[in-house]
């Protein structure tokens, strides 16, 4: 494992805006004061005078996006999830979502992992508010390669995405080959006896933990699930019916997030046991970002122990 | 302004009025007070003053209008009813369920309404959005956006005045209708923004003063925008709010009211007088 490469998703957001304004001019990209952090600056550097920053005004931010929008130019619109999704949460919903403007909101600092900061800045909220916006896409990808193809389909896609990026560097997952569809969620390894659904660097944490499951014996299906909205309903129902149980795993609170989608689609469908692994409806706290995911239970110990839980629930 | 073009537009003023009280009173719901006070301003804006086709509302280099206080939907309405971009009759259909005239602007749904609004400080933000369009495309288009004195107490009016006064969109125009109520109270007594003009000032806008009844004012500060290089302008324009309906003038309580059949009547009554002078 040692020649694993890792790459934090926000880089690969910000080096993926340099390669579209390369070739799209009607791509502009707005920040509020985080370009460093976003990795929105690349994109500044690379094309100055289509980045406008707005400062420390994330309400203005949206609207400003909206906008430009409606003017017929593609908006990338960036600041840390807690801000994007949480402070301009209205702004997205009234001037954005309403209109159904072509507004695509890369919001980094999802989750625990921004580490150090704390709980002030550790957005595990986002993904529920966003998912209660009508037409509102959701896409939280897994590792760069991933990142890149959600950042390539969100352009093509006419209408608004959310757009959720770690700061942490996360293994990565994928090859060069992956091929990235909204909508489509995909199995990364066949099983009978449980599904672990997850998103974002839960993903590899998924992996690892079907892979510690099968040396006990478990065959675990891994289905990786970086379109949140809107969910695709048939790989939960197959999973659903396949192997009787599923888990689900999210760097995000579990009320209103993966495990919440996965569990509305499978009460409706093909009611089985869904165990969700998340942030258990607590704030966060400072500390490097690995050990604050240890702390919260978001590895593959913590999800393995929920595949047998949930199995015992058959 | 020569007195048969100002004569005309107060003729036209005066059938938007009709229009407001018209779609208020079938809706049993609305914003009467200040649709009325920007009845003006709008009938100005829609006749001369902003590029705009009826049978395209969507034409690519239009000039742009955003209501930002979206609750004086029926004003505009009124105003794009007689412009012909759908029937006047259609106004007393006004928050009906099965009408497209929305309660507050949608941009999808009503023809020549550019941004949906209706959430309080928003509507500048979009108005910004569309002014640096226009200059990012190096387009003419210029974009007017209409905000209440209450609206402006809203955090989010002075991230986007801030932000287009430095960016230097002299392309757009910001009016801010000056009726001194709100939902509460007197915008004094409630939570005072006042000096209206000194706050765009510090924030380095020109900002001219008029009496927003009087077409000659109106005229002459919309040419100041038009000849001002480099910043954004607002017209901090004094107006009455209910204007035109006596007992609705400067009452706190005609905000979001409709007026019952007699209230309606007396209403109609007046506006009917005020136009049928206009036309003798």
């Amino acid at each position: 494992m040692a020649d694993v490469i890792k790459c934090a998703t926000r880089d690969a957001y910000g080096k993926t805006l340099v390669e579209l304004g390369d070739k799209n001019d009607k791509i502009i990209v707005l920040d509020a004061d985080l370009a460093a952090a976003t990795k929105t600056g690349m994109f500044k550097s690379a094309h100055p005078d289509k980045f406008f920053d707005v400062g420390i005004a994330e309400a203005n931010l949206m609207g400003v996006a909206a906008g430009l929008a409606a003017t017929g130019h593609t908006v990338f619109a960036s600041s840390f999830a807690m801000f994007a999704a949480g402070r301009a949460f209205e702004q997205i919903r009234n001037s954005i979502g309403y209109p159904h403007l072509n507004v695509k909101i890369g919001a980094t600092h999802a989750g625990i992992s921004v580490g150090e900061d704390g709980a002030s800045h550790q957005c595990c909220e986002d993904i529920a508010l966003m998912r209660t916006i009508p037409g509102m896409v959701i896409l939280n990808p897994a590792d760069d390669i991933e990142a890149r193809a959600c950042v390539l389909a969100a352009v093509e896609h006419d209408g608004p995405v959310y757009m959720r990026f770690g700061r942490l560097a996360v293994p990565r997952v994928f090859d060069e080959s992956y091929k990235f569809e909204i909508g489509k969620g995909n199995v990364l390894v066949e099983g009978t006896d449980a599904t672990i659904i997850a998103s974002g660097l839960m993903v590899n944490e998924a992996l690892m933990a079907a892979e510690s499951l099968k040396a006990e014996g478990i065959s675990t299906r891994v289905v990786n699930m970086a379109t949140i909205k809107p969910i695709d309903r048939d790989i939960i129902i197959d999973s659903a019916k396949k192997t009787g149980v599923i888990v689900t795993a999210e760097e995000h609170n579990i009320i209103g997030g993966l495990g919440s989608a996965v569990t509305e689609v499978v009460c409706e469908t093909v009611p089985v046991p869904v165990v969700r692994v998340g942030v258990n409806d607590v704030f966060g706290k400072s500390g490097p970002a690995v050990e604050l995911l240890h702390i919260y239970g978001l590895d593959a110990k913590n999800i393995a122990e929920n595949v047998k839980k949930a199995i015992a629930l058959k | 302004m020569d007195a048969m073009k100002k004569k005309e537009l107060q003729i036209f003023a005066a059938k938007a009025r009709i229009g407001v009280i018209e779609g208020v009173y079938n809706a049993k719901a609305g914003h009467p007070g200040g649709s009325l006070s920007i009845c003006d301003l709008l009938a100005y804006l829609y006749n001369g003053e902003m590029s705009i086709d009826a049978s395209n509302p969507r034409m690519e280099d239009r000039d742009r209008f955003v209501l930002s206080k979206g609750h004086a939907a029926p004003a505009l309405y009124a105003t794009l009813a007689l412009k012909g971009f759908f029937p006047v009759e259609d106004l007393k259909t006004l928050r009906k369920s099965d009408s497209y005239l929305q309660g507050h602007p949608n941009m999808n749904k009503i023809p020549g309404v550019d941004m949906s609004t209706g959430s309080l400080g928003q509507g500048i933000s979009a108005a910004v959005g569309m002014a640096l369009g226009a200059k990012l495309d190096k387009k003419d288009f210029r974009v007017y956006t209409v905000l209440g004195d209450g609206e402006i107490e809203e955090g989010e009016v002075w991230e986007a005045a801030m932000f287009a006064a430095n960016r230097g969109l002299d392309n757009l125009v910001a009016v801010v209708d000056y009726n001194g109520l709100q939902i509460d109270g007197t915008v004094e007594e409630v939570n005072s923004p006042y000096p209206i003009a000194d706050k765009f000032k510090a924030f380095k806008w020109n900002v001219v003063e008029i009496d927003g009844h009087d077409f000659d004012a109106i005229e002459s500060a919309l040419e100041n925008a038009r000849v001002t290089k480099g910043v954004p302008t607002c017209i901090v324009m004094k107006t009455i709010k209910g204007k035109g309906v006596s007992y609705m003038e400067n009452a706190v309580g005609w905000h979001g009211k409709a007026p019952n059949t007699e209230e309606y009547e007396q209403a109609m009554t007046e506006l009917k007088a005020a136009l049928a002078e206009l036309e003798a």
